[in-house]
């Protein structure tokens, strides 16, 4: 496989990328070893800052976040609501940082007005009785998961490839040059070799690991953030403290939900992220003197991802061209045609990739200009079923004898599951239910799954898509995936609920006896013993 | 029979699930004078099979032919285990009362013997239990024997897709087909509720038209399995119909909750609960209780606000589902009368990360440490109250799910604990079992 230029990496940041070559006529080729969003894109708080949470500390970030939050509230209206945001302070809070803040949001260029207390209290009951001081600005919440799949949808229909469940797994270097990329399919193990002009390395946190794989080390470092999400939404705004950034300040209301965090840990390693029993109380704690009813609020889910903290490239000083965000060129390394682009924000995806769009394309002699910033992002039929309340209204809309409705948590019907599994057939993949629930509500309901997961699947089987004993596959699969981001907020209404869910798994299916001689292969009724 | 509400009852069991349900039966049957209270809900969620211990132990995920085999096992390795407890004569005794009085309550068993049977899942997996109902028991012998078989779903029925089971189990079951049908009348709807469609077959008409349907489809087949929707209050008179009709065995499959079978379940135990004599405040929350010479329990949910008292209390009141056990943030506790809840040290020990962790989560085994009586503790090893004992899955020690016990758990523990209260309050050895 040839093209001009291989993309490694699909979240926020590589479908940003693959949407600006594609808009300027460079062909390009993205690999994901997952899915889309997989990483970080679809591990974070999904707030499109305003810049206001950086202004005491980092004005240059502060202005990025502003002026890249208005465009994107143009480009990618879809995928964004202006929900605006409130910060509030709370007796005990520093109130000299409280009384800089307007002075440094004015410095900044980003609106700040102060809002009376029991004003913002009666617009959010949720706001603690004690605050002191709120201040509204501009910020917004943004659908991280539309976002990357309408920008990716709108590149494939540029000409753009896709290539999901594909994993960089080497380097052929000539000399200067990386000759070939070598991927492997993680699902057949299939290997194959891709020719780029450039190749940008999009990875995220495993930018490091890939870039290591091309021989070009990068420093780096781990931290690693928590996220809780309640069940029922607690406030139309975004709320965040007003006070230096630390632990859990920011409440973004998502849909019928809010998210809670978030933490900041160092990790080494990047295997095994997840979240803990710690960090989930010390979020509640934590934000409960601005939120007092997170005192007695039940969650569905939890769930961590990782910020790569950048250095410089061991060895070398690299072009570093954000305090937010690094380019390498991996020049003084040797490397010609490598670049790794990685840091940032989601809500600076798409200015990281018009500036590595800019020097690739330099590198390639393409002088067509970025395109990202005036045009709006098109709408794609596929993209859509990730917004709580679309899949309901679509369905009383047009509710037909074949439409039957799988997931009654948030309303999900065949006829949306049949369209995403068509659309990423189209693709050549193999979709599997985790694909579909990342495409739409399936599972992110307070029963995660417990019922529509076991009825999609069986529609699945029903359309002739699913065969032999793929369903089974999925479920389990299904299951200690959404139990990932259960175990740590299981108490109260939430574990009766875990309960449920294990007792119909577990209990009634048994579900963890795969594999045991006897359960498994209807051996045991063949030869009529129980027994191994 | 109708009883005169005593003023002190024999027994007053707080709970309405399997376990609640089977102190009541059993209560009754000892010609105590028993008062149930309880808001329902449990049994909903019930296959209808009955387990009474398949897997042990569980972290190495042994199935056991013989639950009885598997019993003695447990009683060596697990002492403290509820199950333990329960000696095997008091096991079957409880079974057999249970299931005959289910049979004439209209939701008939097979004979429980010494061995667990496998039964077909919607999901294709062959799930191992001990009570079987009549409508499901073809299907131990066909799965067992896998003749050419055919299975039909509905269209509508959205937790049901006989194509899946087919395609699940097909490779190994080479005679087993699959046919899809319309419900009879429900051509135009897109969901099906297995609930109504049970209640629709019990109508000749409903019936006739649907086996009309079914009958051209036979074939080789030797036997025809269905979802659990064969008949509400009636099922074992609808099963007997259909296969009157279709000339072979018919079989159901057990779907997800809220079943069909769970419903019968509830139905046919409150009926066999009531005949016998047992007084019932459904809906009734029972908030708290005093002990003295006798337990005095205050209930809401009674217009006008009432205490009933008891010479002993059965605490049948479930675990996280049930209600019996509260899970704070940080501990376990008991809901009603704050008992010493049994549990790990610190919320990170509750839970395994793998969902499917074979050794289970630990707080599944949290819940009440009682002496043999099914009494529950105090914290200085002493029964809270002579009285007062503590039955099914509020017991802590067990994992019901995994171990494949949750009836037996149930009915095993209440079985002894009345027995325990009889001779307490010196009614004289079991009766005859009453039919
Ligand atoms: C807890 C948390 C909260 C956050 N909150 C916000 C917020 O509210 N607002 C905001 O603007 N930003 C927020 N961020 C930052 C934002 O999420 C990230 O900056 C952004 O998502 C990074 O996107 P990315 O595409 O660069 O990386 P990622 O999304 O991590 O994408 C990298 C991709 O590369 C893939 N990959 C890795 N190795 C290989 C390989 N060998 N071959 C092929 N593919 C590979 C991965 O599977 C992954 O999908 C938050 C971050 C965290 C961790
Ligand atoms: C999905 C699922 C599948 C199952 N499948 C099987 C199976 O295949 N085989 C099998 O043998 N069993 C099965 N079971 C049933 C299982 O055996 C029982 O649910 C389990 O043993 C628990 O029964 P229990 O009576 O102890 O508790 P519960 O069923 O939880 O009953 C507790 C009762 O107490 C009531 N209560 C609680 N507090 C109060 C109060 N203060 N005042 C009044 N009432 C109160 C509750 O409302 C409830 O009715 C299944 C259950 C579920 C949920």
């Amino acid at each position: 496989m040839e093209t001009q230029v291989l993309i490694i990496g699909g979240g926020a940041t590589g479908t940003a990328l693959a949407r600006d070559l594609a808009l300027r006529g460079v062909d390009c080729v993205l690999v994901e070893r997952d899915d889309i969003n997989a990483g970080a894109s679809g591990r974070n708080h999904g707030l499109l800052h305003s810049g206001a949470r950086y202004v005491s500390n980092d004005h240059e970030a502060a202005v990025e976040c502003r002026t890249e939050g208005e465009i994107l509230k143009r480009v990618a209206f879809r995928s964004i609501q202006d929900t605006g945001g409130y910060f509030v302070a709370v007796a005990g809070d520093d109130e000299k940082y409280v009384a800089d803040f307007p002075g440094h949001c004015q410095r900044s260029g980003i609106q700040a007005k102060v809002i009376d207390v029991a004003e913002a209290r009666e617009r959010e009951p949720a706001i603690s009785e004690h605050a002191i001081a709120v201040y509204e600005v501009p910020d917004a919440s943004v659908d991280p998961f539309r976002l990357s799949l309408e920008s990716m949808a709108q590149a494939r229909s540029l000409g753009a490839r896709l290539m999901r469940r594909t994993r960089v797994v080497g380097f052929d270097r000539v000399g200067s040059r990386i000759v070939g990329v070598r991927v492997r399919d993680t699902v057949t193990g299939a290997e194959q070799r891709i020719e780029a002009a450039q190749v940008v390395n999009a990875a995220g946190a495993w930018a490091r690991e890939v870039a290591l794989l091309a021989g070009a080390p990068v420093e780096m470092l781990y931290s690693k953030g928590t996220l809780l999400i309640t069940h029922g939404r607690m406030a139309q705004h975004v709320i965040n403290r007003l006070r230096k950034p630390g632990n859990a300040d920011i409440l973004m209301p998502g849909g019928t939900v809010s998210v809670l965090g978030t933490t900041s840990v160092r990790v080494d390693s990047l295997e095994d992220i997840h979240p803990t029993v710690d960090e989930v109380d010390l979020i509640i704690d934590e934000a409960s003197p601005m939120l007092p009813g997170l005192r007695s609020m039940r969650f569905i889910r939890a769930y961590a991802g990782v910020r790569p903290l950048l250095g410089s490239p061991a060895g070398a000083d690299g072009r570093n061209v954000s305090r937010g965000f690094a380019l390498y060129d991996h020049e003084d390394q040797g490397l010609s045609n490598f670049v790794t682009l990685t840091g940032g924000k989601l809500t600076t995806c798409r200015l990281m990739a018009e500036r590595a769009a800019d020097f690739v394309c330099g590198r390639l002699g393409v002088s067509s200009p970025c395109l990202t910033a005036v045009e709006v992002i098109p709408a794609a039929p596929e993209c859509e079923w990730t917004v709580p309340g679309r899949a309901p209204r679509e369905w009383m809309r047009a509710h037909g004898l074949d439409d039957p409705m799988l997931c009654e948590c948030e309303m999900v019907s065949g006829s949306v599951v049949d369209l995403l599994y068509a659309s990423l057939r189209s693709a050549g993949d193999m979709p599997t239910l985790t694909d579909i629930g990342l495409r739409s509500r399936v599972g992110k309901g307070a029963c995660q799954g417990a019922f529509c997961a076991i009825r999609t699947v069986a529609h699945l089987y029903q359309r002739g898509d699913f065969q032999a004993r793929r369903g089974l596959d999925e479920i389990t699969d299904f299951f200690r995936e959404r139990w990932r981001g259960q175990h740590a907020v299981l108490w109260g209404e939430q574990l009766a609920q875990a309960e449920l869910m294990e007792a119909l798994n577990c209990g009634l299916f048994g579900e963890e006896l795969r594999g045991v001689a006897g359960f498994d292969a209807l051996r045991a009724a063949a030869s009529g013993e129980g027994t191994p | 029979m109708t009883q005169t509400q005593p003023k002190t009852w024999d027994v007053a069991v707080v709970g309405a699930g399997m376990a609640g349900m089977a102190a009541s039966l059993f209560a009754a049957e000892r010609g105590l004078s028993c008062l149930q209270i309880g808001n329902g809900g449990g049994l909903l969620f019930a296959s209808g099979l009955l387990d009474l211990l398949a897997v042990h132990p569980v972290a190495g995920r042994r199935l056991w032919d013989n639950p009885f085999e598997a019993l003695a096992m447990l009683r060596r390795d697990q002492p403290d285990h509820p199950l333990a407890r329960v000696d095997d004569a008091t096991m079957r005794a409880a079974f057999q009362s249970f299931t005959t009085a289910l049979g004439a309550a209209g939701m008939p068993y097979a004979p429980p013997g010494d061995r667990n049977a496998n039964v077909l899942t919607s999901l294709g997996t062959a799930k191992p239990t001990y009570g079987v109902p009549r409508t499901m028991s073809a299907g131990v012998g066909a799965l067992a024997g896998r003749p050419p078989c055919l299975l039909l779903d509905f269209r509508g029925l959205r937790e049901f897709s006989a194509r899946q089971i087919v395609a699940t189990i097909g490779d190994r079951w080479p005679g087993l087909r699959m046919a899809r049908v319309e419900f009879p009348g429900a051509e135009t709807t897109a969901e099906l509720y297995a609930a109504h469609m049970a209640v629709a077959l019990e109508s000749g008409d409903f019936r006739e038209r649907t086996i009309a349907r079914v009958r051209p489809l036979l074939g080789d087949a030797h036997a025809v399995g269905f979802p659990a929707v064969l008949g509400l209050a009636r099922s074992g008179a609808v099963h007997a119909a259909f296969e009157e009709a279709l000339g072979v065995p018919v079989f159901e499959i057990p779907t997800m909750p809220t079943s069909v079978p769970g419903l019968r379940l509830n139905s046919a135990l409150e009926q066999a609960v009531v005949t016998r004599g047992v007084h019932r405040m459904l809906r009734a929350n029972v908030t708290s209780a005093a002990f003295d010479g006798t337990a005095v329990l205050t209930l809401d949910g009674v217009p006008g606000g009432e205490t009933v008292s008891a010479r002993t209390v059965v605490l049948a009141t479930g675990r996280f589902t049930g209600r019996g056990l509260t899970a704070g943030q940080q501990r376990v506790t008991e809901s009603l009368l704050g008992l010493p809840v049994q549990q790990p040290a610190s919320r990170a020990a509750w839970h395994s990360r793998d969902f499917l962790d074979p050794a289970g989560h630990a707080v599944n085994r949290a819940g009440l440490a009682t002496d043999d009586e099914f009494r529950p503790l105090e914290s200085d090893g002493r029964p809270a109250w002579p009285g007062l004992f503590a039955v099914g899955s509020i017991l802590a020690g067990q994992d019901w799910m995994r171990e494949k016990c949750g009836a037996g758990l149930a009915l095993g523990t209440a079985r002894l604990a009345v027995d325990r209260i009889a001779r307490q309050l010196g009614v004289p050895g079991p009766l005859a079992e009453a039919g």
